[in-house]
């Protein structure tokens, strides 16, 4: 559904993305782990075709949408707005299905999205990207900046239209504990480049990961 | 009192054509976040045009539509040299169109000459039961402006194109995520403001002979009133212009004509330096 080739993408003079291959198969969830400034937001650019790549081959097989990194919304139009813009390329104008996901944003929905909590954006900018009747879904940083409950709760929502709908998710985190939680196999990009790929029962496993992501031996440290 | 009436409407007219150029600030900055300083270059495009086109024999309204055209021509030739190399930031697009407004005064000149132009606007007039004498262009120019700011209040707020419009300014990043393109609705926006801008020209010349550098006294006027709905709120902007065009026909007509654009300039002052200072507190409160 998802696969990149030898990917190279460039800011300026600086290389971004360097030789990146990764593949996500129609109806699977994978995880793309990483440091900051590491090239996870550039991928999750350069696949909704935002930038394009200097190098390499990026091949989608199917619609695809992009929940960005720090959620994007337009903060000085209603939700119902924001909602509705999300069906831009897919015509899609009835958002019945979004309030339906997301019981909590039907008060809201007269509301500027600006001024919801960052759980509620969240769901916003989820909701965005379902309005493009999307096959498969990029999540840059579903957990950045929300608290631990509310994460729990969204994760849950990516999980279900996963495993209910078949979307196919490649979900860009820093939390690597959520990010196991959730998927199957992992990439882990750093430098823009993949320095490991895996199961993720084999990358908790693995001394480098759980140094630089665990924050020392699984089980200890803080939790979550 | 009559005598007041009369400037009152007075006032009101030409209140309206500064709105109109104001608008079509409003609508190049909420799309593209630029301050397209060759507004009222459209303006003034539009009014030789017509001017021009009325001498060679085309009837009323033919004449002024193919202008207001023109002006709309003009919009978009001077959206593609500004924002239509993709990455350009709004304050090189800025220069840009301050550019395309001083390299416009020549092209004027080739083709109209540097004398001032008019022409006569609705004839007629009508008289109030007070005593007071409305000519009834006064009126036209009112109407057509009341109708230009509901028409496009509604588009910008009911329409999807126009929600996407707005879209586009308020995060073209995110506009970009689901798929909008942003230089093209930029594209959009600049067309709809030289349209607007050649709608005040047509419309305001018969009011004032305009000459190729009267853009900068409309532009000072249109951006006044800009700033007072902080370049994104067209009924504010409306608001502000029909302030502005009362308080310097009050001012001309009671025998200070010569301050017009020292008013327009003191308003825009306190204006920004209100909304700068508002704008400060909501970031600290942000924080």
């Amino acid at each position: 559904m998802i696969e990149t080739r030898d990917l190279v993408v460039r800011h300026g003079s600086a290389t971004a993305l360097d030789q990146v291959s990764l593949s996500v198969r129609r109806g699977e969830m994978v995880a793309l782990l990483g440091p900051n400034g590491a090239g996870k937001s550039t991928l999750a650019d350069t696949l909704s075709g935002i930038l394009s790549p200097a190098a390499g081959t990026v091949r989608i097989g199917g619609r695809l949408a992009h929940v960005p990194e720090g959620r994007q919304l337009f903060p000085d139009l209603t939700v119902q707005d924001n909602l509705l813009l999300g069906g831009w390329r897919s015509g899609e104008r009835d958002t019945a299905f979004v309030y339906e996901l997301f019981p909590a944003l039907a008060q809201a929905r007269r509301r500027r999205a600006g001024v919801l909590s960052g759980g509620q954006q969240q769901m916003v900018a989820v909701g965005r990207a379902l309005m493009s009747r999307p096959d498969a879904l990029v999540v840059d940083e579903l957990s950045l900046g929300l608290a631990p409950n509310v994460t729990r709760d969204l994760a849950g929502h990516i999980v279900r239209l996963n495993a209910e709908r078949g979307l196919t998710v490649l979900l860009i985190e820093q939390n690597a504990r959520l990010a196991f939680g959730m998927c199957e196999r992992a990439y882990v990009l750093e430098a823009g480049r993949v320095v490991a790929q895996g199961p993720c029962a084999e990358l908790a496993g693995d001394p480098r990961v759980v140094r630089a992501y665990l924050g020392g031996a699984i089980g200890g440290g803080t939790r979550s | 009192m009559s005598e007041f009436l009369t400037y009152l409407v007075n006032g009101l007219a030409v209140g309206c054509g500064i709105a109109l150029i104001a608008s079509g600030l409003v609508a190049i900055h909420r799309v593209t976040g630029v301050v397209n300083f060759a507004q009222g270059t459209f303006a003034v495009i539009a009014g030789l045009s017509a001017s021009w086109l009325l001498g060679a024999g085309l009837p009323h309204g033919a004449a002024e539509l193919a202008a207001v055209l023109i002006a709309a021509a003009a919009g978009l030739l001077t959206g593609l040299v500004a924002i239509g190399r993709r990455g350009t930031a709004p304050q090189s697009s800025l220069i840009i169109t301050l550019g395309v407004a001083v390299l416009a005064y020549a092209v004027e000149i080739v083709a109209w000459g540097d004398q001032p132009r008019s022409f006569p606007g609705l004839p007629g007039s009508v008289t109030l039961p007070g005593g007071a004498e409305i000519q009834r262009h006064h009126l036209l120019v009112v109407a057509a402006t009341a109708a230009t700011f509901v028409l496009l209040t509604l588009f910008f707020e009911r329409t999807y194109p126009g929600k996407a419009l707005s879209a586009c300014a308020s995060n073209p990043y995110a506009a970009r995520v689901i798929g909008i393109d942003v230089t093209r609705m930029g594209l959009l926006a600049f067309l709809l403001g030289g349209l607007l801008g050649g709608l005040a020209g047509v419309l305001v010349t018969p009011l004032r002979p305009i000459s190729f550098d009267t853009d900068v006294l409309l532009m000072v006027n249109g951006f006044a009133a800009a700033v007072f709905g902080a370049l994104r709120r067209p009924g504010l902007a409306l608001a502000g212009a029909l302030l502005l065009g009362v308080a310097e026909t009050l001012a001309a007509g009671y025998g200070y004509a010569a301050y017009q654009t020292e008013i327009a300039l003191g308003f825009m002052l306190v204006v920004m330096v209100v909304q700068a200072s508002r704008r400060a507190t909501i970031h600290e409160e942000a924080v």
